[in-house]
Protein backbone atom coordinates (compact mmCIF):
# COMPACT_ATOMS: atom_id res chain seq x y z
CA UNK A 1 0.00 0.00 0.00
CA UNK A 2 1.01 3.58 -0.56
CA UNK A 3 1.13 6.45 1.84
CA UNK A 4 1.54 10.10 1.17
CA UNK A 5 3.61 11.76 3.82
CA UNK A 6 2.81 15.46 4.10
CA UNK A 7 5.31 17.74 5.75
CA UNK A 8 3.65 20.87 7.10
CA UNK A 9 4.95 24.34 6.55
CA UNK A 10 6.45 26.55 9.23
CA UNK A 11 7.64 30.14 9.46
CA UNK A 12 10.96 29.32 7.86
CA UNK A 13 9.61 27.31 4.95
CA UNK A 14 7.03 30.01 4.30
CA UNK A 15 9.75 32.65 4.37
CA UNK A 16 11.48 30.72 1.62
CA UNK A 17 14.53 30.10 3.82
CA UNK A 18 16.60 27.12 2.71
CA UNK A 19 17.29 24.63 5.50
CA UNK A 20 20.83 24.76 6.89
CA UNK A 21 23.53 22.44 5.66
CA UNK A 22 23.18 19.96 8.49
CA UNK A 23 19.47 19.47 7.90
CA UNK A 24 20.05 19.11 4.18
CA UNK A 25 22.73 16.48 4.78
CA UNK A 26 20.56 14.59 7.26
CA UNK A 27 17.58 14.75 4.94
CA UNK A 28 19.74 13.53 2.07
CA UNK A 29 20.83 10.57 4.18
CA UNK A 30 17.26 9.79 5.16
CA UNK A 31 16.10 9.92 1.56
CA UNK A 32 18.94 7.65 0.58
CA UNK A 33 17.86 5.18 3.25
CA UNK A 34 14.31 5.25 1.89
CA UNK A 35 15.50 4.64 -1.65
CA UNK A 36 17.82 1.84 -0.55
CA UNK A 37 14.95 0.17 1.23
CA UNK A 38 12.81 0.35 -1.90
CA UNK A 39 10.24 2.42 -0.04
CA UNK A 40 10.36 5.83 -1.73
CA UNK A 41 8.35 6.20 -4.92
CA UNK A 42 8.50 9.97 -5.12
CA UNK A 43 9.16 13.02 -3.02
CA UNK A 44 9.39 16.76 -3.49
CA UNK A 45 9.83 19.90 -1.48
CA UNK A 46 7.43 22.76 -2.17
CA UNK A 47 8.18 26.45 -2.53
CA UNK A 48 6.48 28.89 -0.13
CA UNK A 49 2.80 29.57 -0.63
CA UNK A 50 3.67 33.12 -1.71
CA UNK A 51 4.57 31.56 -5.05
CA UNK A 52 1.32 29.62 -5.23
CA UNK A 53 -2.36 30.31 -5.65
CA UNK A 54 -5.73 28.95 -4.67
CA UNK A 55 -8.68 28.35 -6.90
CA UNK A 56 -12.12 28.22 -5.31
CA UNK A 57 -15.05 26.54 -7.05
CA UNK A 58 -18.55 27.70 -6.26
CA UNK A 59 -21.80 27.77 -8.19
CA UNK A 60 -20.03 26.99 -11.45
CA UNK A 61 -17.65 29.91 -10.96
CA UNK A 62 -14.00 29.95 -10.03
CA UNK A 63 -12.21 32.52 -7.89
CA UNK A 64 -8.44 32.73 -7.84
CA UNK A 65 -6.53 33.96 -4.78
CA UNK A 66 -2.78 34.44 -4.96
CA UNK A 67 -0.54 33.34 -2.07
CA UNK A 68 0.83 33.73 0.51
CA UNK A 69 -1.70 32.12 2.83
CA UNK A 70 -1.94 32.84 6.49
CA UNK A 71 -2.64 29.54 8.23
CA UNK A 72 0.97 28.30 8.03
CA UNK A 73 0.36 25.07 9.94
CA UNK A 74 -2.27 23.94 7.45
CA UNK A 75 0.02 24.38 4.50
CA UNK A 76 2.07 21.62 2.93
CA UNK A 77 5.79 22.24 2.50
CA UNK A 78 6.76 18.92 0.99
CA UNK A 79 5.66 15.37 0.42
CA UNK A 80 6.82 11.81 -0.07
CA UNK A 81 5.03 8.92 -1.66
CA UNK A 82 6.00 5.68 0.06
CA UNK A 83 5.27 2.06 -0.72
CA UNK A 84 5.04 0.07 2.50
CA UNK A 85 3.27 -2.96 3.99
CA UNK A 86 1.28 -1.17 6.68
CA UNK A 87 0.55 2.17 8.29
CA UNK A 88 2.79 1.12 11.17
CA UNK A 89 5.67 0.67 8.75
CA UNK A 90 5.11 4.17 7.41
CA UNK A 91 5.09 5.47 10.99
CA UNK A 92 8.31 3.61 11.81
CA UNK A 93 9.99 5.12 8.76
CA UNK A 94 8.75 8.58 9.57
CA UNK A 95 10.09 8.33 13.12
CA UNK A 96 13.55 8.11 11.57
CA UNK A 97 13.18 11.37 9.66
CA UNK A 98 15.49 14.17 10.82
CA UNK A 99 12.80 16.66 11.85
CA UNK A 100 12.70 18.74 14.99
CA UNK A 101 11.42 22.01 16.39
CA UNK A 102 7.75 21.11 16.44
CA UNK A 103 7.49 20.11 12.78
CA UNK A 104 4.29 18.19 12.17
CA UNK A 105 4.11 15.52 9.52
CA UNK A 106 0.94 13.79 8.41
CA UNK A 107 0.64 10.27 7.00
CA UNK A 108 -2.26 9.56 4.65
CA UNK A 109 -3.06 6.34 2.86
CA UNK A 110 -3.51 6.49 -0.89
CA UNK A 111 -6.64 4.90 -2.37
CA UNK A 112 -6.02 1.65 -4.20
CA UNK A 113 -8.38 0.20 -6.80
CA UNK A 114 -9.67 -2.35 -4.30
CA UNK A 115 -10.82 0.50 -2.06
CA UNK A 116 -13.51 1.53 -4.50
CA UNK A 117 -16.64 -0.51 -3.98
CA UNK A 118 -18.36 -2.22 -6.90
CA UNK A 119 -21.22 0.29 -6.70
CA UNK A 120 -18.84 2.98 -7.94
CA UNK A 121 -17.88 1.02 -10.97
CA UNK A 122 -20.38 2.13 -13.63
CA UNK A 123 -19.70 5.81 -12.96
CA UNK A 124 -15.97 5.29 -12.80
CA UNK A 125 -16.13 3.31 -16.00
CA UNK A 126 -17.95 6.08 -17.76
CA UNK A 127 -15.39 8.61 -16.59
CA UNK A 128 -12.59 6.35 -17.71
CA UNK A 129 -14.23 5.99 -21.10
CA UNK A 130 -14.29 9.76 -21.44
CA UNK A 131 -10.65 9.97 -20.42
CA UNK A 132 -9.82 7.37 -22.97
CA UNK A 133 -11.56 9.30 -25.71
CA UNK A 134 -9.69 12.42 -24.61
CA UNK A 135 -6.40 10.64 -24.94
CA UNK A 136 -7.37 9.31 -28.34
CA UNK A 137 -8.39 12.80 -29.44
CA UNK A 138 -5.07 14.25 -28.27
CA UNK A 139 -3.27 11.52 -30.09
CA UNK A 140 -4.91 12.47 -33.39
CA UNK A 141 -3.88 16.11 -33.12
CA UNK B 1 -12.54 -6.67 31.58
CA UNK B 2 -11.60 -3.46 33.38
CA UNK B 3 -10.70 -0.24 31.65
CA UNK B 4 -7.06 -0.74 32.61
CA UNK B 5 -7.09 -4.20 31.05
CA UNK B 6 -8.55 -2.84 27.83
CA UNK B 7 -5.94 -0.17 27.81
CA UNK B 8 -3.16 -2.70 28.40
CA UNK B 9 -4.48 -4.99 25.64
CA UNK B 10 -4.67 -2.06 23.31
CA UNK B 11 -1.12 -1.06 24.14
CA UNK B 12 0.12 -4.61 23.68
CA UNK B 13 -1.60 -4.72 20.30
CA UNK B 14 -0.06 -1.42 19.29
CA UNK B 15 3.38 -2.58 20.37
CA UNK B 16 2.91 -5.79 18.40
CA UNK B 17 2.01 -3.86 15.25
CA UNK B 18 5.00 -1.60 15.73
CA UNK B 19 7.31 -4.59 16.21
CA UNK B 20 6.03 -6.16 13.00
CA UNK B 21 6.78 -2.91 11.18
CA UNK B 22 10.24 -2.58 12.72
CA UNK B 23 10.92 -6.19 11.79
CA UNK B 24 10.02 -5.55 8.19
CA UNK B 25 12.39 -2.59 8.07
CA UNK B 26 15.28 -4.08 10.03
CA UNK B 27 15.25 -7.86 9.64
CA UNK B 28 17.28 -8.13 6.43
CA UNK B 29 19.99 -5.79 7.70
CA UNK B 30 19.97 -7.60 11.03
CA UNK B 31 20.31 -11.07 9.51
CA UNK B 32 22.92 -9.87 7.00
CA UNK B 33 25.05 -8.25 9.72
CA UNK B 34 24.82 -11.32 11.91
CA UNK B 35 25.58 -13.68 9.04
CA UNK B 36 28.86 -11.90 8.52
CA UNK B 37 29.80 -12.58 12.16
CA UNK B 38 28.65 -16.17 12.46
CA UNK B 39 29.24 -17.07 8.80
CA UNK B 40 26.02 -19.05 8.64
CA UNK B 41 22.77 -17.62 7.33
CA UNK B 42 20.65 -20.14 9.22
CA UNK B 43 22.31 -19.38 12.54
CA UNK B 44 22.09 -15.66 11.80
CA UNK B 45 18.37 -15.92 11.19
CA UNK B 46 17.87 -17.89 14.40
CA UNK B 47 19.74 -15.20 16.32
CA UNK B 48 17.66 -12.48 14.72
CA UNK B 49 14.48 -14.39 15.56
CA UNK B 50 15.61 -14.64 19.17
CA UNK B 51 16.07 -10.89 19.26
CA UNK B 52 12.60 -10.50 17.81
CA UNK B 53 11.15 -12.72 20.55
CA UNK B 54 12.93 -10.62 23.16
CA UNK B 55 11.37 -7.51 21.63
CA UNK B 56 7.92 -9.11 21.65
CA UNK B 57 8.41 -9.86 25.33
CA UNK B 58 9.84 -6.55 26.42
CA UNK B 59 8.50 -3.79 24.16
CA UNK B 60 4.83 -4.08 25.13
CA UNK B 61 5.99 -3.25 28.70
CA UNK B 62 8.84 -0.86 28.06
CA UNK B 63 7.57 0.72 24.86
CA UNK B 64 9.34 0.69 21.51
CA UNK B 65 12.91 1.99 21.98
CA UNK B 66 14.03 5.18 20.27
CA UNK B 67 16.30 3.26 17.93
CA UNK B 68 14.59 -0.11 17.57
CA UNK B 69 17.03 -1.37 14.93
CA UNK B 70 20.01 -0.73 17.18
CA UNK B 71 18.21 -2.43 20.07
CA UNK B 72 17.55 -5.56 18.02
CA UNK B 73 21.12 -5.61 16.74
CA UNK B 74 22.60 -5.18 20.23
CA UNK B 75 20.42 -7.98 21.58
CA UNK B 76 21.25 -10.34 18.74
CA UNK B 77 24.92 -9.41 18.90
CA UNK B 78 25.14 -10.43 22.56
CA UNK B 79 23.75 -13.80 21.67
CA UNK B 80 26.13 -14.07 18.73
CA UNK B 81 29.11 -13.37 20.98
CA UNK B 82 27.91 -15.99 23.47
CA UNK B 83 27.58 -18.45 20.64
CA UNK B 84 31.03 -17.68 19.24
CA UNK B 85 32.60 -18.00 22.70
CA UNK B 86 30.91 -21.34 23.23
CA UNK B 87 32.20 -22.54 19.86
CA UNK B 88 35.62 -21.18 20.68
CA UNK B 89 35.78 -23.10 23.95
CA UNK B 90 34.70 -26.17 22.06
CA UNK B 91 37.47 -25.62 19.56
CA UNK B 92 40.19 -25.08 22.17
CA UNK B 93 39.00 -28.14 24.08
CA UNK B 94 39.57 -30.24 21.03
CA UNK B 95 42.83 -28.49 20.25
CA UNK B 96 42.16 -28.45 16.57
CA UNK B 97 42.28 -25.91 13.79
CA UNK B 98 44.69 -23.73 15.70
CA UNK B 99 44.70 -20.83 13.30
CA UNK B 100 40.96 -20.80 12.93
CA UNK B 101 40.74 -20.42 16.68
CA UNK B 102 43.10 -17.47 16.59
CA UNK B 103 40.99 -15.98 13.87
CA UNK B 104 37.85 -16.35 15.94
CA UNK B 105 39.52 -14.82 18.96
CA UNK B 106 40.31 -11.86 16.83
CA UNK B 107 36.79 -11.89 15.51
CA UNK B 108 35.13 -11.30 18.85
CA UNK B 109 36.69 -7.93 19.77
CA UNK B 110 36.26 -6.81 16.16
CA UNK B 111 32.53 -7.33 16.19
CA UNK B 112 31.64 -3.68 16.50
CA UNK B 113 33.82 -2.73 13.59
CA UNK B 114 32.37 -5.60 11.59
CA UNK B 115 28.85 -4.43 12.27
CA UNK B 116 29.46 -0.81 11.48
CA UNK B 117 31.03 -1.70 8.19
CA UNK B 118 28.99 -1.28 5.05
CA UNK B 119 25.60 -2.87 5.58
CA UNK B 120 25.03 -2.83 1.84
CA UNK B 121 27.73 -5.41 1.21
CA UNK B 122 26.21 -7.69 3.80
CA UNK B 123 22.78 -7.37 2.23
CA UNK B 124 24.20 -8.18 -1.17
CA UNK B 125 25.93 -11.24 0.28
CA UNK B 126 22.63 -12.25 1.85
CA UNK B 127 20.76 -12.01 -1.46
CA UNK B 128 23.37 -14.04 -3.28
CA UNK B 129 23.32 -16.67 -0.54
CA UNK B 130 19.52 -16.92 -0.44
CA UNK B 131 19.50 -17.39 -4.22
CA UNK B 132 22.39 -19.87 -4.27
CA UNK B 133 22.09 -22.53 -6.99
CA UNK B 134 22.62 -25.29 -4.42
CA UNK B 135 18.98 -24.62 -3.44
CA UNK B 136 15.91 -25.57 -5.42
CA UNK B 137 14.09 -22.69 -7.08
CA UNK B 138 11.18 -22.83 -4.67
CA UNK B 139 13.58 -22.87 -1.71
CA UNK B 140 15.34 -19.78 -3.12
CA UNK B 141 12.02 -18.01 -3.46
CA UNK B 142 10.88 -18.84 0.07
CA UNK B 143 14.24 -17.96 1.59
CA UNK B 144 14.50 -14.66 -0.30
CA UNK B 145 11.03 -13.56 0.79
CA UNK B 146 11.80 -14.57 4.33
CA UNK B 147 15.36 -13.22 4.71
CA UNK B 148 15.29 -10.20 2.41
CA UNK B 149 11.60 -9.39 2.19
CA UNK B 150 11.02 -9.66 5.93
CA UNK B 151 7.92 -11.80 5.35
CA UNK B 152 6.80 -14.28 7.97
CA UNK B 153 6.36 -17.94 7.08
CA UNK B 154 2.63 -17.40 7.39
CA UNK B 155 2.69 -14.50 4.92
CA UNK B 156 4.67 -16.52 2.40
CA UNK B 157 2.31 -19.46 2.81
CA UNK B 158 -0.69 -17.21 2.27
CA UNK B 159 0.85 -15.59 -0.79
CA UNK B 160 1.59 -18.95 -2.38
CA UNK B 161 -1.58 -20.71 -1.19
CA UNK B 162 0.61 -23.40 0.34
CA UNK B 163 0.14 -24.78 3.88
CA UNK B 164 2.31 -22.97 6.41
CA UNK B 165 4.13 -26.11 7.65
CA UNK B 166 5.23 -26.82 4.07
CA UNK B 167 6.85 -23.40 3.77
CA UNK B 168 8.38 -23.69 7.23
CA UNK B 169 9.86 -27.05 6.25
CA UNK B 170 11.16 -25.61 3.00
CA UNK B 171 12.94 -22.80 4.83
CA UNK B 172 14.42 -25.07 7.49
CA UNK B 173 15.73 -27.42 4.81
CA UNK B 174 17.11 -24.58 2.74
CA UNK B 175 19.04 -23.22 5.71
CA UNK B 176 20.37 -26.68 6.48
CA UNK B 177 21.44 -27.18 2.86
CA UNK B 178 23.37 -23.90 2.90
CA UNK B 179 25.19 -24.96 6.08
CA UNK B 180 25.94 -28.47 4.83
CA UNK B 181 27.17 -27.25 1.47
CA UNK B 182 29.31 -24.71 3.34
CA UNK B 183 28.14 -21.96 1.04
CA UNK B 184 30.42 -19.02 1.79
CA UNK B 185 28.75 -15.77 2.82
CA UNK B 186 30.13 -13.65 0.02
CA UNK B 187 29.40 -11.80 -3.18
CA UNK B 188 30.66 -13.99 -6.04
CA UNK B 189 33.35 -12.55 -8.28
CA UNK B 190 34.44 -13.11 -11.84
CA UNK B 191 32.64 -15.43 -14.21
CA UNK B 192 30.62 -16.96 -11.40
CA UNK B 193 29.08 -13.59 -10.65
CA UNK B 194 27.13 -13.40 -13.90
CA UNK B 195 25.48 -16.78 -13.40
CA UNK B 196 24.79 -16.09 -9.75
CA UNK B 197 23.33 -12.68 -10.48
CA UNK B 198 21.02 -14.17 -13.04
CA UNK B 199 19.78 -16.58 -10.37
CA UNK B 200 19.02 -13.62 -8.09
CA UNK B 201 17.16 -11.81 -10.87
CA UNK B 202 15.25 -14.95 -11.75
CA UNK B 203 14.08 -15.41 -8.16
CA UNK B 204 12.85 -11.82 -7.92
CA UNK B 205 11.08 -12.02 -11.25
CA UNK B 206 9.47 -15.35 -10.31
CA UNK B 207 8.05 -13.71 -7.20
CA UNK B 208 6.78 -10.82 -9.27
CA UNK B 209 5.18 -13.10 -11.82
CA UNK B 210 3.48 -15.22 -9.22
CA UNK B 211 1.84 -12.01 -8.07
CA UNK B 212 1.24 -10.63 -11.55
CA UNK B 213 -0.18 -13.70 -13.25
CA UNK B 214 -1.06 -16.13 -10.51
CA UNK B 215 -0.46 -19.64 -11.80
CA UNK B 216 -3.00 -21.13 -9.45
CA UNK B 217 -6.05 -20.12 -7.48
CA UNK B 218 -9.12 -18.09 -8.26
CA UNK B 219 -7.57 -14.65 -8.37
CA UNK B 220 -5.82 -13.34 -11.42
CA UNK B 221 -3.37 -11.25 -9.43
CA UNK B 222 -1.88 -11.14 -5.97
CA UNK B 223 -0.65 -7.55 -5.75
CA UNK B 224 1.20 -8.01 -2.45
CA UNK B 225 3.68 -10.36 -4.11
CA UNK B 226 4.25 -7.86 -6.93
CA UNK B 227 4.97 -5.20 -4.35
CA UNK B 228 7.37 -7.48 -2.49
CA UNK B 229 9.23 -8.31 -5.70
CA UNK B 230 9.39 -4.66 -6.72
CA UNK B 231 10.76 -3.73 -3.35
CA UNK B 232 13.41 -6.45 -3.61
CA UNK B 233 14.31 -5.25 -7.09
CA UNK B 234 14.56 -1.62 -6.03
CA UNK B 235 16.77 -2.64 -3.10
CA UNK B 236 18.99 -4.69 -5.39
CA UNK B 237 19.28 -1.78 -7.82
CA UNK B 238 20.83 0.31 -5.05
CA UNK B 239 23.06 -2.52 -3.84
CA UNK B 240 24.39 -3.35 -7.31
CA UNK B 241 23.97 -0.07 -9.19
CA UNK B 242 26.46 -0.94 -11.91
CA UNK B 243 24.62 -4.00 -13.19
CA UNK B 244 22.52 -3.05 -16.22
CA UNK B 245 20.36 -6.15 -15.99
CA UNK B 246 19.31 -5.29 -12.44
CA UNK B 247 17.93 -1.99 -13.72
CA UNK B 248 16.46 -3.84 -16.69
CA UNK B 249 14.54 -6.11 -14.33
CA UNK B 250 13.38 -3.20 -12.19
CA UNK B 251 12.24 -1.35 -15.32
CA UNK B 252 10.36 -4.42 -16.50
CA UNK B 253 8.59 -4.87 -13.17
CA UNK B 254 7.76 -1.17 -12.75
CA UNK B 255 6.20 -0.97 -16.20
CA UNK B 256 4.29 -4.21 -15.84
CA UNK B 257 3.07 -3.18 -12.39
CA UNK B 258 1.89 0.14 -13.85
CA UNK B 259 -0.91 -1.82 -15.55
CA UNK B 260 -2.16 -3.60 -12.43
CA UNK B 261 -5.23 -1.42 -12.08
CA UNK B 262 -6.18 -1.78 -15.71
CA UNK B 263 -5.74 -5.49 -16.20
CA UNK B 264 -8.51 -6.68 -13.91
CA UNK B 265 -12.18 -5.99 -14.65
CA UNK B 266 -14.88 -5.17 -12.09
CA UNK B 267 -15.68 -8.82 -11.40
CA UNK B 268 -12.04 -9.85 -11.28
CA UNK B 269 -11.72 -11.01 -14.88
CA UNK B 270 -8.47 -10.38 -16.72
CA UNK B 271 -8.38 -7.63 -19.34
CA UNK B 272 -5.87 -8.05 -22.14
CA UNK B 273 -3.19 -5.44 -22.75
CA UNK B 274 -4.73 -3.93 -25.87
CA UNK B 275 -8.15 -3.65 -24.31
CA UNK B 276 -7.02 -2.03 -21.12
CA UNK B 277 -8.10 1.45 -20.26
CA UNK B 278 -4.77 3.22 -20.45
CA UNK B 279 -6.02 6.09 -18.34
CA UNK B 280 -5.78 3.61 -15.48
CA UNK B 281 -2.14 2.90 -16.07
CA UNK B 282 0.01 4.22 -13.29
CA UNK B 283 2.04 7.00 -14.91
CA UNK B 284 4.33 7.24 -11.88
CA UNK B 285 5.39 3.62 -12.25
CA UNK B 286 5.80 4.00 -16.02
CA UNK B 287 8.05 7.01 -15.43
CA UNK B 288 10.04 5.06 -12.86
CA UNK B 289 10.30 2.16 -15.29
CA UNK B 290 11.51 4.37 -18.13
CA UNK B 291 14.05 5.96 -15.79
CA UNK B 292 15.35 2.53 -14.76
CA UNK B 293 15.57 1.56 -18.42
CA UNK B 294 17.62 4.67 -19.12
CA UNK B 295 19.88 3.78 -16.21
CA UNK B 296 20.42 0.36 -17.75
CA UNK B 297 21.10 1.90 -21.15
CA UNK B 298 23.65 4.34 -19.71
CA UNK B 299 25.52 1.38 -18.27
CA UNK B 300 25.75 -0.05 -21.76
CA UNK B 301 23.10 -2.64 -21.11
CA UNK B 302 20.94 -1.89 -24.10
CA UNK B 303 23.35 -0.40 -26.60
CA UNK B 304 26.20 -2.90 -26.36
CA UNK B 305 25.16 -6.18 -24.87
CA UNK B 306 21.44 -6.14 -24.30
CA UNK B 307 20.37 -8.54 -21.57
CA UNK B 308 17.08 -10.42 -21.52
CA UNK B 309 15.52 -8.23 -18.81
CA UNK B 310 16.63 -5.01 -20.48
CA UNK B 311 15.09 -6.17 -23.75
CA UNK B 312 11.84 -7.25 -22.15
CA UNK B 313 11.72 -3.92 -20.35
CA UNK B 314 12.28 -2.14 -23.66
CA UNK B 315 9.33 -4.06 -25.09
CA UNK B 316 7.16 -3.20 -22.09
CA UNK B 317 8.27 0.43 -22.51
CA UNK B 318 6.96 0.45 -26.10
CA UNK B 319 3.52 -0.29 -24.69
CA UNK B 320 4.01 2.09 -21.78
CA UNK B 321 4.80 4.99 -24.10
CA UNK B 322 1.82 4.36 -26.39
CA UNK B 323 -1.14 6.44 -25.26
CA UNK B 324 -3.49 4.33 -27.36
CA UNK B 325 -3.20 0.74 -28.60
CA UNK B 326 -3.08 2.08 -32.15
CA UNK B 327 -0.01 4.14 -31.28
CA UNK B 328 1.98 1.02 -30.37
CA UNK B 329 5.25 0.67 -32.25
CA UNK B 330 4.77 -2.98 -33.22
CA UNK B 331 7.69 -2.97 -35.63
CA UNK B 332 10.03 -1.98 -32.82
CA UNK B 333 8.49 -4.62 -30.58
CA UNK B 334 8.91 -7.30 -33.26
CA UNK B 335 12.54 -6.19 -33.69
CA UNK B 336 13.17 -6.35 -29.92
CA UNK B 337 11.64 -9.83 -29.74
CA UNK B 338 13.93 -10.82 -32.60
CA UNK B 339 16.91 -9.63 -30.56
CA UNK B 340 15.61 -11.38 -27.49
CA UNK B 341 15.27 -14.61 -29.47
CA UNK B 342 18.95 -14.28 -30.41
CA UNK B 343 20.25 -14.17 -26.85
CA UNK B 344 17.51 -16.20 -25.23
CA UNK B 345 16.21 -18.56 -27.89
CA UNK B 346 12.95 -19.93 -26.56
CA UNK B 347 9.66 -21.00 -28.08
CA UNK B 348 7.82 -18.64 -25.72
CA UNK B 349 9.82 -15.67 -27.00
CA UNK B 350 9.15 -16.85 -30.56
CA UNK B 351 5.44 -17.02 -29.76
CA UNK B 352 5.52 -13.44 -28.51
CA UNK B 353 7.43 -12.39 -31.60
CA UNK B 354 4.68 -13.98 -33.66
CA UNK B 355 2.11 -11.80 -31.89
CA UNK B 356 4.16 -8.66 -32.58
CA UNK B 357 4.76 -9.63 -36.20
CA UNK B 358 1.04 -10.32 -36.51
CA UNK B 359 0.37 -6.76 -35.37
CA UNK B 360 3.12 -5.17 -37.48
CA UNK B 361 2.69 -7.14 -40.71
CA UNK B 362 -0.78 -8.63 -40.49
CA UNK B 363 -2.32 -11.77 -38.95
CA UNK B 364 -1.21 -14.11 -41.72
CA UNK B 365 2.48 -13.32 -41.07
CA UNK B 366 1.90 -13.96 -37.36
CA UNK B 367 0.06 -17.19 -38.03
CA UNK B 368 2.91 -18.50 -40.17
CA UNK B 369 5.29 -18.06 -37.24
CA UNK B 370 2.84 -19.64 -34.79
CA UNK B 371 2.27 -22.62 -37.04
CA UNK B 372 6.00 -23.24 -37.08
CA UNK B 373 5.77 -23.69 -33.31
CA UNK B 374 2.93 -26.24 -33.34
CA UNK B 375 5.23 -29.24 -32.94
CA UNK B 376 7.43 -27.60 -30.31
CA UNK B 377 7.53 -30.11 -27.43
CA UNK B 378 8.00 -27.52 -24.69
CA UNK B 379 4.85 -25.69 -25.77
CA UNK B 380 2.60 -28.73 -25.56
CA UNK B 381 0.27 -27.97 -22.68
CA UNK B 382 1.08 -24.24 -22.80
CA UNK B 383 -2.29 -22.49 -23.00
CA UNK B 384 -0.96 -19.36 -24.70
CA UNK B 385 -0.07 -21.26 -27.88
CA UNK B 386 -3.68 -22.11 -28.80
CA UNK B 387 -4.78 -18.79 -27.30
CA UNK B 388 -2.53 -16.75 -29.61
CA UNK B 389 -3.36 -18.94 -32.58
CA UNK B 390 -7.04 -18.49 -31.80
CA UNK B 391 -6.60 -14.71 -31.79
CA UNK B 392 -4.91 -14.67 -35.17
CA UNK B 393 -7.55 -16.96 -36.64
CA UNK B 394 -10.28 -14.64 -35.38
CA UNK B 395 -8.64 -11.77 -37.23
CA UNK B 396 -8.46 -13.85 -40.36
CA UNK B 397 -12.16 -14.58 -39.99
CA UNK B 398 -11.58 -18.33 -39.53
CA UNK B 399 -13.98 -18.50 -36.58
CA UNK B 400 -14.60 -22.23 -36.47
CA UNK B 401 -10.87 -22.99 -36.18
CA UNK B 402 -10.47 -20.09 -33.74
CA UNK B 403 -13.21 -21.48 -31.52
CA UNK B 404 -11.57 -24.88 -31.17
CA UNK B 405 -8.18 -23.24 -30.41
CA UNK B 406 -9.66 -21.03 -27.73
CA UNK B 407 -11.46 -23.97 -26.16
CA UNK B 408 -8.21 -25.91 -26.16
CA UNK B 409 -6.50 -22.96 -24.44
CA UNK B 410 -9.30 -22.83 -21.85
CA UNK B 411 -8.81 -26.51 -21.06
CA UNK B 412 -5.08 -25.95 -20.55
CA UNK B 413 -5.00 -22.90 -18.27
CA UNK B 414 -4.94 -23.44 -14.53
CA UNK B 415 -6.32 -20.00 -13.74
CA UNK B 416 -10.08 -19.93 -13.25
CA UNK B 417 -10.50 -16.30 -14.38
CA UNK B 418 -8.50 -16.81 -17.52
CA UNK B 419 -10.43 -19.97 -18.37
CA UNK B 420 -13.69 -18.06 -18.23
CA UNK B 421 -12.32 -15.34 -20.49
CA UNK B 422 -11.15 -17.88 -23.05
CA UNK B 423 -14.48 -19.72 -23.02
CA UNK B 424 -16.35 -16.43 -23.49
CA UNK B 425 -14.26 -15.70 -26.53
CA UNK B 426 -14.75 -19.22 -27.88
CA UNK B 427 -18.49 -18.71 -27.56
CA UNK B 428 -18.26 -15.38 -29.42
CA UNK B 429 -16.44 -17.24 -32.20
CA UNK B 430 -19.16 -19.88 -32.34
CA UNK B 431 -21.74 -17.11 -32.71
CA UNK B 432 -19.68 -15.39 -35.37
CA UNK B 433 -19.15 -18.65 -37.22
CA UNK B 434 -22.91 -19.18 -37.10
CA UNK B 435 -23.77 -15.84 -38.66
CA UNK B 436 -20.60 -15.48 -40.64
CA UNK B 437 -19.58 -12.03 -39.39
CA UNK B 438 -17.90 -10.74 -36.30
CA UNK B 439 -18.62 -7.44 -34.66
CA UNK B 440 -16.27 -4.96 -33.04
CA UNK B 441 -16.02 -7.31 -30.05
CA UNK B 442 -13.35 -9.29 -31.89
CA UNK B 443 -10.11 -9.32 -30.03
CA UNK B 444 -7.06 -7.75 -31.45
Amino acid sequence: MRFMVLVKADKNSEAGAMPDEKILTDMGKFNEELVKAGVMLAGEGLQPSSKGARVKFSGGRTTVTDGPFAETKELVAGFWLWQVKSKEEAIEWLKRAPFDGGTEVEIRQVFETEDFGPELTPEAREREERLREEIAAQQKK
Amino acid sequence: MTATDTHATHRAHEAHEAITAVWRIESAKLIAGLARIVRDVGVAEDLAQEALLAALEQWPESGVPQRPGAWLMATAKHRAIDLLRRNQRLVSKHQELGHEQAERERAVPDLDAALDDDVGDDLLRLIFTACHPVLSTEARVALTLRLLGGLTTEEIARAYLIPEPTIAQRIVRAKRTLTQAQVPFEVPRGADRVARLSSVLEVIYLIFNEGYAATAGDDWMRPALCEDALRLGRILAELAPREPEVHGLVALMEIQASRSRARVGPSGEPILLLEQNRALWDRLLIRRGLAALERAARLGGIAESPGPYGLQAAIAACHGRALTPEATDWEEIARLYGELAQILPSPVVELNRAVAVGMACGPQAGLTLVDALQEEPSLQGYHLLPSVRGDLLVKLGRFEEARSELERAAALTKNARERKLLLDRARACADAAGIGVIGPAARS
